[in-house]
């Protein structure tokens, strides 16, 4: 192993090896490490530089719920998968081109994903015999063939890294955290990346601290140099810009697109927004993200709980704001008597619920879309409530829009579901310019002279009741959980009225299937098989089918974004296939659904482990059908 | 209290629904007197909100013509909090009970108060399960026998009181339902109260709990039992005023005013200590070992939620300037695709 320091020496401006280049369409890359490794800020540098020049990215960080799992462990695997692509993309890729693996641990736990003759970086530092102990290893991976099928790289990180710092009197233990950026260093030359966005982010990131700014600097070039220098790798790979719609594009990851889509709701509707949540993973990044952001007029709160986040919710929609609430799974589920009160009192609020793997604390860094059943039925008696779910990072933004668009037509709460992959997950976006975007109209009624009668429970054609707010003069009515009379919205035991209201609130979130768009069947409009997906899974089905059908299968996809109501031409889309297809990452909830309201023999194709769908896997069912 | 001239009456805050509380219910007082106090607020109708959760108490809000919301159990707090929050102009109320308040809500009323909304709490305390006919409630007595405890409570019982000055509640006062007088006073300085204010009201409960107050309220006795609160004034109780409250080291004791004791030897109220110590020393004296204080216990001002949310937003944009989602969107790493 070469124990010599590694020369550090500025580079170039335009950082340019001068190896021989290998072109390449796409790559798919996976980083792993311990959970304190830095593995997602390796992966979140290489996302943002790929994304920068040019290429199609999707991406999926997995890792562990603990924030500082057992050092070396298999438990405390923490990794970042990125595919970037010279055309356009949907999923985060299957097989592995590339795995670099900071320890025993990591390594074993996901080289089976690496594809044959893939290149294996290994920090071989970390493969001492107590480093093997600590992954249940009783033989060393490096040399037991194992790894045998691979390009193997040793690299002794954890030296060259305390060799690139040496000089600037900074700690061992300081300095071994610098190590994630020689691997950055490394792959950024691997793959001909740009290295400037990444030393911006560390000057910004360690403005307070400049010598650990120099120690990251310096041993990001280190690892630059060393693929450069080492004789390793005889050239690097490139992979060109994707032919993506033209405009301005930036990087942006699901939570923030959500973000940033309820901010631009509000402002579509000239409403100040109110978020209310308790902490949850994964949706805790939402309260971060807006509550950065009060100069937008953003009124955030941490409430008690999940109880008080949705009750405070209510409140703030009944007094007139856009009033948000996001949790996951097990928060979802606190907020069920808030939800159902929030149905009845019809008032128009969001519940994101962006879902982990269930039930109970279930995997809470997880993915899964086991939700449905819950938000579609979880509340007690006939509680119908419109609900919808976003199909990747950068659709969470338009989810966000629409879902308000509707609740203010409808004047109902909506329920936004995403999910652990779409929330945490990143891709290129298309920047919207705001002014194009197509305003959301309320109309709050106004003031009424004494003599003048209110009703509060008194519906527009679309079955809506008016939005009367605290402050208008004339308006004033109480509003409850209590059954309410037609109209007036008194309490009512009467059973007539108890039915017509039960039957009106059915129907006014069945009418919201006047207002969304049709489905648009991607492929023929009849044949063997329709592939029917939802929510975060619309990459990996929309890839499959494409591959199934450039190998000449006759199969088509609908992609669902609402689920309460049905878009209307969907029933008669599934009646023109020989085979319908449902892949879920849950046992079959989407599929319950259909089955009992078009009575079709739709097929399941179900995953529950934690993780997304890969497009082998799914292609692989497709193909039964052929 | 306000100059101006209150130009409603009690009547225009009744509405035009049927009052259905058990004949001869505390309640009725409760909402007679918040009625009355009402026009003297000053508040037009529309900016006056009631909040509720469930429980008898809880109808209060469809009697009143207000706005007003009828929630679900124990979440009042939570719902007024949202609202409040947004809606800094309007006078919020949250009419709750003692299980309501105490055992389904008791986290939202302890966060409520720590956070100092500037909203009203009325809390009807009559020790019992009333709309649900009668089971034991977080106030109710130790051995207290009820339909749910037919060997008695095991439970020891939550002070209402205690609870929201351990939230370091900034306003909080007890009073009965059947002193009406007291009770319009004290709900009218509760409404004046920049924070949230908690009102403790002993209610009767005539059916389920008939004569839980009976002490407090009975008039051949109440006098001994107790004691009325007034700022500045020594702690002197008794129907014939010769009875009074000493301090012995930290604990309260009651003395006989004779020759030896006089006022002067008394704790004299101080509702305006900033630490709640006093105040929590006042909530533990209960009947029949000492007589129960009615009154304003604690009368502090410090920062209320809703302002603090709502400057934050305005420093926020008076430091950064309004918000630009379109500079927002272009902020940092982006890219043009030709």
């Amino acid at each position: 192993m070469n124990q010599e320091p590694i020369a550090v020496f500025p580079l170039d401006e335009t950082n340019n090896s001068k190896k021989p280049i290998t072109h390449l369409t796409a790559v798919t890359v996976r980083l792993v490490g311990d959970s304190g490794d830095g593995m997602q800020l390796m992966g979140s540098q290489l996302t943002n530089t790929s994304a920068l020049a040019g290429n199609d990215i999707a991406t999926f960080p997995d890792f562990p719920a603990e924030i500082r799992a057992p050092r070396g462990t298999r438990a405390g695997v923490s990794g970042f998968q990125l595919q970037f692509s010279s055309e356009e993309i949907f999923t985060p890729g299957d097989g592995l081109d590339a795995l670099i693996a900071m320890n025993p641990a990591a390594l074993i736990t996901n080289i089976a994903d690496l594809n044959d003759g893939g290149i294996l970086i290994v920090n071989s530092d970390s493969f001492e015999d107590k480093d093997l102990k600590l992954a249940k290893l009783k033989t060393n991976p490096l040399v037991d063939g194992t790894v045998d099928r691979f390009r193997l790289i040793e690299v002794p990180m954890t030296k060259l890294t305390r060799n690139a710092v040496q000089d600037l009197g900074i700690s061992t233990k300081v300095a071994d955290r610098c190590r994630n950026f020689f691997g950055m260093g490394l792959l950024f030359w691997l793959y001909g990346r740009d290295i400037s966005p990444t030393t911006r982010f560390i000057e910004a990131k360690f403005r307070s601290k400049p010598d650990i700014a120099e120690a990251n600097r310096r041993v990001l070039m280190a690892g630059w140099n060393y693929g450069e220098t080492t004789e390793h790798f005889a050239s690097t790979y490139q992979v060109r810009p994707a032919k993506l719609p033209p405009g301005q594009y930036r990087n942006i990851m699901g939570n923030q697109a959500l973000a940033w889509g309820l901010m631009t709701a509000a402002m579509l509707s000239d409403k100040s927004l109110f978020l209310s949540t308790y902490p949850i993973t994964p949706a805790s990044d939402v309260l971060h993200e807006l509550s950065h952001f009060k100069n937008f007029g953003i009124r955030t709160m941490q409430a008690e709980d999940e109880i008080s986040a949705i009750c405070s919710t209510i409140g703030a929609a009944f007094g007139g704001s856009m009033a948000v609430t996001t949790s996951s799974g097990p928060g979802i589920s606190l907020k069920s008597e808030g939800a159902n009160l929030a149905m009845m009192l019809e008032l128009p609020l969001l519940i994101v619920d962006i879902q982990r793997a269930g039930p109970s604390t279930g995997m809470p860094t997880k993915t899964e879309q086991s939700d449905l059943n819950q938000v579609m039925f979880g509340r007690n008696g006939e509680s119908p409530l419109p609900v919808c779910a976003a199909s990747s990072p950068g659709d969470c933004f338009n989810v966000a829009i629409e879902a308000w668009r509707i609740a203010t037509q409808f004047m109902t709460p909506v329920i936004i579901l995403s999910d652990a992959y779409v929330a945490n997950g990143a891709e290129p976006w298309l920047i919207p310019k705001t002014a194009e975007l197509p305003r959301i109209e309320i109309r709050h009624p106004g003031p009424i002279s004494a003599g003048e009668v209110f009703l509060p429970y008194e519906r527009d054609s679309r079955l809506a009741r008016p939005w009367a707010i605290p402050g208008t003069t004339g308006l004033m009515h109480r509003i409850g959980g209590l059954e309410k009379e037609d109209r007036t919205g008194n309490v009512s035991y009467d059973p007539l009225n108890h039915q017509h209201m039960v039957q009106t609130r059915a129907q006014k979130v069945a009418n919201v299937a006047n207002v969304i768009a049709p489905l648009e069947v991607d492929g023929p409009e009849t044949g063997r098989l329709l592939v029917l997906s939802w929510g975060g899974t619309l990459g990996a089905c929309r890839t499959a089918v494409q591959q199934c059908r450039a190998e000449g299968c006759a199969i088509a996809h609908v992609h669902l974004r609402w689920i309460n109501p049905f878009p209307k031409n969907l029933g008669e889309i599934v009646q023109n296939y020989d085979h319908i297809v449902i892949p879920e990452l849950n046992t079959g909830q989407l599929r319950m659904l259909i089955r009992a309201k078009y009575l079709v023999d739709a097929q399941g194709l179900n995953k529950v482990q934690g993780k997304p769908f890969t497009v082998t896997e799914l292609k692989a069912k497709f193909k039964t059908y052929f | 209290m306000s100059t101006i001239l209150p130009l409603l009456t009690a009547n225009d805050f009744a509405s035009d629904q049927e009052v259905r509380w058990c004949p001869g219910c505390g309640d009725y007082s409760i909402l007679k007197q918040m009625q009355k106090v009402m026009p003297t607020l000053g508040v037009p109708l529309e900016n006056v909100v009631f909040v509720s959760g469930i429980g008898c108490s809880s109808r209060f809000p469809y009697y009143m013509n207000t706005y007003g919301i009828h929630s679900i159990h124990g979440r009042a707090p939570a719902v007024a909090t949202g609202l409040k929050s947004t809606r800094p102009d309007l006078t919020v109320f949250v009419i709750t009970g003692d299980g309501d308040a105490l055992s389904i809500g008791g986290n939202h009323f302890l966060h409520v108060i720590r956070r100092n909304l500037d909203i009203n709490i009325v809390l009807f305390n009559n020790r019992i399960y009333g709309l649900t006919k009668g089971q034991y409630s977080p106030t109710s007595s130790e051995g207290h026998v009820t339909k749910s405890t037919p060997r008695g409570s095991i439970d020891h019982p939550l002070n209402p009181i205690s609870v929201a000055l351990a939230a370091e509640a900034t306003f909080v006062a007890r009073s009965i339902d059947f002193n009406t007088k007291h009770l319009e006073q004290t709900l009218q300085r509760a409404a004046a109260h920049k924070g949230t204010s908690f009102v403790e009201v002993y209610q009767n409960c005539n059916v389920f709990n008939d004569g839980a107050w009976e002490y407090a309220t009975d008039k051949s006795v109440k006098d001994d039992n107790v004691i009325e609160l007034v700022h500045g004034q020594p702690l002197i109780y008794g129907k014939n005023h010769d009875k009074g409250i000493r301090l012995k080291g930290l604990v309260p004791e009651t003395v006989k005013l004779d020759g030896d004791i006089s006022a002067e030897d008394l704790v004299c109220h101080d509702e305006t200590m900033e630490e709640p110590h006093y105040a929590f020393m006042l909530s533990r004296m209960r009947w029949p070992k000492m007589p129960e204080p009615i009154g304003v216990f604690r009368n502090v001002l410090r920062s209320t939620y809703n302002d603090d949310i709502n400057n934050q937003v305005a420093d926020a944009i008076a430091e950064q300037g309004t918000g630009d989602l379109d500079a927002l969107f272009h902020s940092g790493d982006t890219w043009e695709v030709h």
